[in-house]
């Protein structure tokens, strides 16, 4: 099963060798990786699931098998860091963690998201203040 | 008795009306609610990565201000300070070394001791007042009022940090029944309302809104109590934008916890600041007669 994910990153300027993707998350966000079992408690409490192109369980999966293209998935930018699937897992794994570092490793790289010139003047005035700031720690290196 | 009070950025512009109002209640218990002084923001989402230190610098800082100020206790009111500040307190509780680094990075201010102790105002209201306490002194019970209580993430997780259990929490039924309102339950009560995503995904949020009153409508709510200044953004704003992507959806007014204390209490009606929202607040106290103005 192969998908096509949606997202536009040139994979080649993240520069992770073979295996590196795995250790790289592991070291940002301290979970270990293999004690997820694939139950999918995770997706299923996810409340963006049903928008994202790869669900929850599957980003660790791809993660393992060292499928880099998990980097352009939208799942990680859609994660609102709501930590319910950290609650719910049975083997204490925080995908909330896992998410942050996936979307980490490109921010790292000078790679925003989000193109804070698109924010027009009528969002800035109207939005309250916590949303920008949050925004911006998430998806703004 | 004083309360040190650390407001946040969205208290002090889009939520004024979520200040005022706990302001007002909390005069009437006899406590009285003192800003801190030089607060910064907190950040207001936690940093994530196990590396990443430079994140828990924002809400170190207000710690230390609040320790130099004498005090033990900080009360938020906004969810997202009140969980950011906790996830680093707890940090650095759990790994003095990182502690030490943080507090040999910050020149100017002094070291954290770690003695203080955070805690969200409906906690306070909870642990500190007691419910009983606040049903005794209601004098407008909210009767024939059906509400459903949404409690959002924030409050509820990481379970470190959470005011409540994270599953089935209480407090805010808790609280309903002491206001002598008719709890609805809804098992969305603790699901993302959408977060951040009200700035780049509109619709996703207006999705969200939707799907969490629509049960509750279903259910027979008439409205909807949170916390949150964000959650109440987006069922509010993003929840009434919705009524044009759903037919015959009504999106349900939005009150904050300590608005409908305000109004159970008997408060001046210049204290609720229902006029910031943007479905009429006002309309179902007046339908169910709460008060009359």
């Amino acid at each position: 099963m192969s998908k096509k994910l949606q997202g536009n990153l040139n994979l080649n300027t993240i520069q992770l060798k073979k295996g590196e993707l795995l250790t790289e998350v592991e070291e940002l966000c301290g979970e270990n990786l293999f004690g997820c079992y694939q139950c999918g408690t995770c997706s299923a409490g996810c409340p963006f699931v049903d928008e994202m192109d790869l669900s929850p369980d599957e980003v660790i999966r791809y993660i393992i098998l060292d499928r880099k293209e998990v980097l352009n998935s939208k799942t990680i930018w859609l994660c609102s860091s709501c930590f319910t699937c950290a609650e719910r897992c049975p083997r204490d794994i925080n995908i909330t963690k896992i998410m942050e570092a996936l979307r980490q490793i490109i921010l790292r790289k000078k790679i925003d998201r989000t193109n804070i010139k698109n924010i027009t003047k009528d969002e800035k005035e109207t939005i309250p203040q916590m949303a920008f700031v949050s925004l911006f720690r998430k998806n703004v290196g | 008795m004083k309360l040190l009070y650390y407001p946040g950025c969205t208290l002090k512009t889009s939520a004024k009306n979520l200040e005022k109002s706990a302001f007002a209640i909390a005069e009437k218990l006899g406590h009285e609610m003192v800003e801190m002084e030089d607060w910064t923001c907190c950040g207001v989402v936690a940093s994530l990565t196990d590396d990443d230190l430079m994140h828990h610098l924002a809400p170190l800082r207000n710690l230390v201000y609040a320790e130099d100020q004498g005090e033990e206790t900080i009360v938020t009111l906004c969810d997202m300070c009140c969980n950011t500040l906790k996830q680093t307190n707890q940090r650095v509780k759990d790994i003095p070394d990182d502690l030490e680094t943080l507090n040999s990075f910050m020149d100017r201010e002094n070291d954290y001791k770690g003695t203080i102790k955070i805690m969200h105002f409906l906690e306070f209201l909870r642990d500190e007042v007691s419910f009983t306490v606040l049903k005794k002194m209601v004098k407008n019970p909210l009767k024939g009022m059906k509400i459903m209580p949404y409690y959002g993430c924030m409050m509820l997780r990481p379970r470190e940090v959470a005011i409540d259990d994270a599953e089935e929490p209480t407090i805010m039924q808790d609280l309903l029944k002491a206001l002598g309102a008719e709890v609805i339950d809804n098992p969305f009560k603790i699901e993302c309302c959408g977060s951040y995503h009200t700035i780049e995904e509109k619709t996703l949020v207006s999705n969200r809104a939707h799907k969490i009153t629509n049960y509750a409508i279903d259910r027979g709510s008439d409205a909807i109590m949170l916390s949150c200044p964000l959650c109440r953004f987006n069922l509010d704003v993003r929840g009434k934008e919705a009524e044009k992507i759903f037919n015959n959806y009504k999106q349900l007014p939005v009150y904050y916890y300590t608005q409908l204390i305000a109004v159970a209490l008997g408060l001046d009606p210049k204290f609720y600041g229902f006029e910031e929202h943007v479905v009429d607040p006002v309309l179902l106290l007046k339908k169910k007669g709460v008060f009359e103005k």
